[in-house]
């Protein structure tokens, strides 16, 4: 499918993806020498620890709760687990309910034979690299295989009424109504809790609770109506946020396709600490690039924060410091979902050539990322036929320039929830503008001298300069000094920061060594791709 | 004066309505809609639309007539009065009739997560064209951000000694709003600061009539723009300071 085309210099490209591969190399040491609660939790979820005790707390959170106390984390979750598992022979599921509900102190427990503990240890991680692997195999099976991937852009919507058997109900509807991707929205306070809630859930504010449950009923409710129609639907849930490896770890465990997953977003939007979302991003997209799970990045947060015009240019860093954080990790571009948005004040003059410059822009940047695409949202203002209108616009930008994830616009943004309406008239919508300008952009080139290309270069420009800068005083200075999204977080402030852990040099982790082999990450690092 | 919606004639009280209904498009589904509009009081109710919406739901839209109107006599509508004025004009103002710097809070409270329309507010680049109270030279501005707990809030009132509070509400999903905004208000009483504070609220679904009702002071709606809020809240203290 040929595209509008900007044609962008190459010599900026490079140096661009250069400067912020620099930025991200400089953050390897604190990746490399620390761990979190967030990311022992999740190995003990990989060994197979679920479930909570009387007071909703989950195992992995008693269990870490402990290791901390007695100053031992720093050594790893897993060695304490598997030690007792060998002692007591019973599985770490078994050890988990002794630790909650039996007071169990785990560095009670002799040091058993390092031998028999390496052997389960390899017989645990093995299993669960197994079970992520076929789910991976299934997906990609169904998706390309049996049935085919969608044409894009493909049509995004959102469900989020806090019930998730409420949830299944609108998001079957949506698929029928033809959505290739369902996201549903999490409770808004979920990316501050140190926890992952337990179960299926059927209350929440303004979305619902992931949880390994949640995620299970909608994957099924989604294939369910996938065989009816001969497709697959891709399920979304949302990951940033103080457990951003643990919901990436169950979005694997349970065949989840994208998962919000931005190395910044939650520092600036959520105030967690940086140390602690920095280490968490690397582990939490390694299991993602091993899953074959698209991340998608926040990048439209900038825009409903500062000026869709003025601020396009820390978009464009965003994407640049995302996508070299993504490369580190192992992940392929093409399960980079990295984003950008429509957000331009519909009263600007000509404001429609700037959103496709920007549009553009990105699409040549990162031209192997599957791209998402964020509708208005910060315009939208309760007048439902000005946002039809508005949507269609953005739909328009969205085929003639060549994105690939298209969050349709509800045109009642702003005001609720959708209605099962709103979804059905987001889709066809989009049915429409896709297929009547499929080709449309094939049909002009963009004059080198033009406003578009001259944007477009300028805003790569003034990303070039933010990111050279962000490069001499270092990423987490940077956002000291509010250069992104004009937020100021400092190093030892924001949530979180308590979770960090030192390793020592006796830290254990199995799975960090078990996700680098799978991606062969320390034999071959993917370079991102530019035209 | 009796009034009733305007079609294309005076008073032929036209509508148009759309929603969906549980059940799958067909001549029964059609009927269903049309019957339903006409039991709502409507007149020549026509189905224009009905969309297959998958499963066992159908969409419609369907044009009805109106034999009900409103006497606006009957009305009494509850409306925020103060004067108006620009961004220089309330500095001055506030040089003027106050003499110090007026101390302003904000925040998004509980689990509310969307700084939007605080931003809007307080932000040096403010909305629409008008500079966020940060901007203002007599205004001394703590954006709190957001999902600040009631209880960290109050102090920082405290702390500040500010002059006005700013509680920005967004998510109202099953009314937690009311349930947010009567805890804090439940707060500021108990710890003896209402008096003190000049209490705002602002948000997509805020009127000032549930501001009022909730105890606070005023309530800012959809499109307030940072210097109504900057003019409410330096003539509210103004006029507070001379009743003291």
């Amino acid at each position: 499918m040929e595209k509008l085309k900007l044609r962008l210099k190459s010599e900026p490209v490079h140096r661009a993806k250069e400067i912020s591969k620099e930025i991200v190399d400089d953050l390897m040491d604190l990746i490399r020498d620390n761990t979190t609660t967030s990311i022992e939790r999740t190995v003990l979820r990989l060994f197979g620890i679920t479930g909570a005790d009387i007071d909703e707390t989950p195992y992995v959170n008693i269990i870490v709760k402990q290791l901390m106390k007695k100053g031992v984390l720093e050594t790893g979750a897993s060695l304490y687990v598997l030690n007792a598992c060998v002692h007591y022979d019973k599985d770490p599921e078994e050890i988990a309910k002794m630790v909650a509900e039996e007071n169990l102190d785990l560095t009670d427990i002799p040091m058993e034979d390092y031998d028999r503990i390496n052997a389960l240890s390899q017989k645990l991680t093995q299993t669960a690299m197994d079970h992520i692997t076929k789910i991976k195999d299934e997906r990609d099976k169904l998706l390309y295989e049996t049935w085919s991937d969608p044409p894009r852009p493909y049509k995004y919507v959102i469900v989020a009424t806090g019930n998730i058997h409420e949830d299944v109900i609108q998001a079957q509807a949506a698929a029928r109504q033809g959505a290739d991707i369902i996201a549903v929205i999490r409770s808004t306070a979920q990316s501050l809790l140190d926890y992952v809630p337990e179960g299926a859930t059927t209350e929440g504010f303004g979305g619902t609770y992931a949880t390994q449950e949640n995620f299970r009923i909608m994957r099924q409710a989604l294939d369910v109506v996938g065989e009816e129609q001969n497709r697959y639907i891709r399920l979304v849930n949302y990951a940033s946020g103080l457990c951003m490896p643990e919901i990436a770890m169950m979005g694997a465990w349970e065949g989840l396709d994208f998962l919000l997953n931005d190395s910044m977003y939650g520092i600036l939007f959520r105030d967690i600490n940086m140390k602690r979302t920095i280490i968490d991003q690397y582990f939490s997209r390694l299991i993602c690039a091993a899953s074959h799970i698209t991340i998608n990045t926040g990048e439209d947060n900038y825009l409903t924060t500062s000026d869709a015009i003025e601020k396009a240019y820390a978009v464009t860093a965003s994407q640049l410091i995302n996508e070299a954080f993504a490369l580190k990790a192992g992940m392929e571009p093409k399960y980079m979902g990295l984003g950008h948005a429509f957000e331009i004040n519909p009263d600007i003059k000509d404001g429609l050539s700037y959103e496709i410059a920007h549009a553009l822009l990105t699409r040549e940047l990162f031209p192997e990322a599957t791209l998402k695409y964020m509708p208005p949202t910060k315009h939208m203002t309760g007048d439902i036929f000005k946002g039809y209108a508005m949507n269609t616009m953005f739909n328009f930008v969205s085929v003639l320039t060549g994105q690939d994830i298209q969050l349709l616009g509800m045109l009642t943004e702003a005001i609720h929830t959708p209605f099962m309406q709103d979804r059905y008239l987001a889709v066809k919508n989009a049915d429409y503008i896709f297929n009547n300008a499929f080709s449309l952009g094939k049909e002009f080139s963009i004059d080198e001298d033009s406003f578009i290309s001259q944007r477009a270069h300028k805003v790569l420009e003034q990303a070039i300069e933010l990111l050279e800068h962000t490069r001499e005083v270092g990423l987490m200075q940077s956002i000291e000094e509010a250069n992104f999204a004009d937020i100021k977080r400092t190093q030892t402030g924001g949530k979180g920061l308590d979770g960090v852990v030192k390793k020592s040099p006796k830290y254990y982790n199995p799975f960090e060594g078990a996700f680098r082999r799978l991606l062969n990450i320390d034999s071959q690092v993917f370079e991102g791709g530019v035209n | 004066m009796m009034i009733y919606p305007y079609g294309d004639t005076t008073n032929d009280g036209a509508m148009q309505l759309s929603f969906t209904l549980p059940l799958k498009a067909g001549a029964l589904a059609k009927e269903a809609a049309r019957r339903l509009v006409k039991k709502m009081g409507f007149e020549k109710a026509e189905v224009v639309t009905m969309q297959d919406l998958g499963g066992d739901f159908s969409f419609f839209v369907v044009y009805g007539h109106t034999t009900t109107g409103i006497n606006t006599n009957d009305i009494q509508v509850v409306e925020a009065k103060f004067d108006h004025m620009d961004r220089v004009q309330v500095d001055e103002y506030i040089e003027e009739q106050i003499g110090r710097k007026l101390v302003v809070v904000g925040a998004t409270i509980e689990s509310d997560a969307h700084t939007v329309g605080l931003d809007a507010i307080l932000n040096m680049k403010g909305y629409h064209g008008d500079y966020g109270l940060e901007r203002y030279k007599n205004f001394e501005v703590y954006n709190m951000g957001s999902q600040v707990l009631c209880e960290d809030l109050i102090k920082k009132c405290k702390e500040v000694k500010a002059d006005a509070l700013l509680v920005s509400q967004i998510v109202t999903q099953k009314n937690i709003h009311v349930k947010n905004l009567s805890k804090l208000m439940d707060l500021m009483e108990a710890e003896g600061l209402r008096h003190r504070l000049i209490a705002a609220v602002g948000g997509p679904r805020i009127s000032h009539e549930l501001a009022l009702e909730l105890g606070y002071d005023i309530g800012f709606g959809p499109g307030t723009i940072p210097s109504q809020v900057a003019s409410y809240i330096a003539t509210t203290k103004k006029e507070r300071l001379e009743n003291e």
